[in-house]
């Protein structure tokens, strides 16, 4: 898959090497701003809360 | 010696595949340990700020009886006049909206990361995600109740990350824009996330009518895994109005 992409890239290696460090900035990005904060809600780590329905996502 | 072109690229889509995970992984570690707190020392600081403007611009405040449910039975005895102007009491404070900022939380035990931590209105991810997190339907501070709080011990600024430091004794400080409630720490205890007697006006007493003000702390136990909640109960022991100025104990840090 990345020597794909790679191999996709347009350009001489330096514009390459460019759009690949840009590619992992939008990909680091999206997962920061919207994947990470979904996954945090549903993964039980952070629950600091009693709640009646907290036994839902506990690990026993 | 010869491999097959199948077989290679069969390990090729492997690596690619397990070379993804781990920095999936790792990236989600970084994402948790460093930005979150990033984040949210950026939200307590603007809601510090907010604290600060509402308490300065509240020169004249509108008294509001209302208070909490669970309260109602222990504050109903005084409240029954609506002549103004009256004294401002723990009892006759107006119940925040969700999200909002209403008072500054101080544990000399814990000055590094609980000092004039703002306390929230609410316990879902958005308030904890600024400071200290009050149970909406519970007592407010310096109330005959449960004024009851939650924080994160782990990741998005982690105000509670020394709980285990806490001794029965500590004092812990609420401030609010009347003045200063001191409780004195007294018991904790390790729950199950569903144990949500630990909160009632009189935690282990379903029902019955509350004569104390406590304050109730909740987190996560153990820090990194969640599976229980560590819960440390106090009661009210000093109140100090504006014109008698902070109590000794806001005095303390540094010293901790």
């Amino acid at each position: 898959m990345y020597a794909w992409i790679w191999s996709h890239l347009p350009g001489p290696t330096a514009v390459r090497v460019l759009v690949a460090v840009l590619l992992v900035a939008v990909v680091v990005a999206v997962l920061f701003l919207f994947v990470f904060p979904w996954l945090e809600q549903v993964l039980p780590f952070g629950d600091v809360t009693v709640d009646a329905l907290a036994g839902n996502n506990s690990v026993p | 010696m010869s491999v097959s072109r199948r077989t290679r690229s069969i390990a090729r889509v492997a690596a690619d595949v397990l070379i993804t995970v781990g920095a999936l992984v790792l990236l989600f570690a970084v994402y948790q340990l460093w930005w979150t707190n990033v984040q949210a020392a950026r939200a307590t600081a603007s809601a510090r700020t907010d604290i600060a403007a509402s308490w300065e611009a509240a020169t004249s405040p509108v008294v509001t009886v209302s208070p909490p449910a669970d309260a109602g039975a222990a504050s109903g005895s005084e409240s029954g006049s609506s002549e103004a102007p009256l004294p401002d009491t723990p009892e006759t404070q107006a119940v925040p909206p969700i999200g909002k900022g209403f008072a500054l939380m101080s544990i000399p035990r814990l000055a590094d990361s609980v000092w004039e931590m703002p306390v929230i209105q609410g316990v879902s991810a958005d308030e904890l995600a600024k400071g200290i997190g009050h149970y909406p339907d519970t007592a407010l501070p310096g109330q005959i109740g449960n004024f009851a709080t939650a924080a994160h011990r782990a990741t998005n600024g982690e105000p509670f990350k020394d709980f285990d430091r806490l001794k029965k004794g500590d004092r812990v400080v609420v401030e609010t824009q009347d003045g200063w409630f001191v409780y004195e720490l007294e018991k904790d205890k390790i729950v199950l996330p569903s144990d949500t007697w630990v909160i009632d006006p009189v935690p282990g007493d379903p029902g019955a009518i509350p004569t104390e003000a406590l304050i109730t702390l909740t987190t996560c136990n153990p820090r990194w895994a969640s599976y229980e909640r560590w819960i440390w109960w106090g009661t009210l022991v000093e109140t100090r109005d504006r014109t008698q100025g902070p109590p000794a104990e806001l005095a303390e840090r540094g010293e901790a």
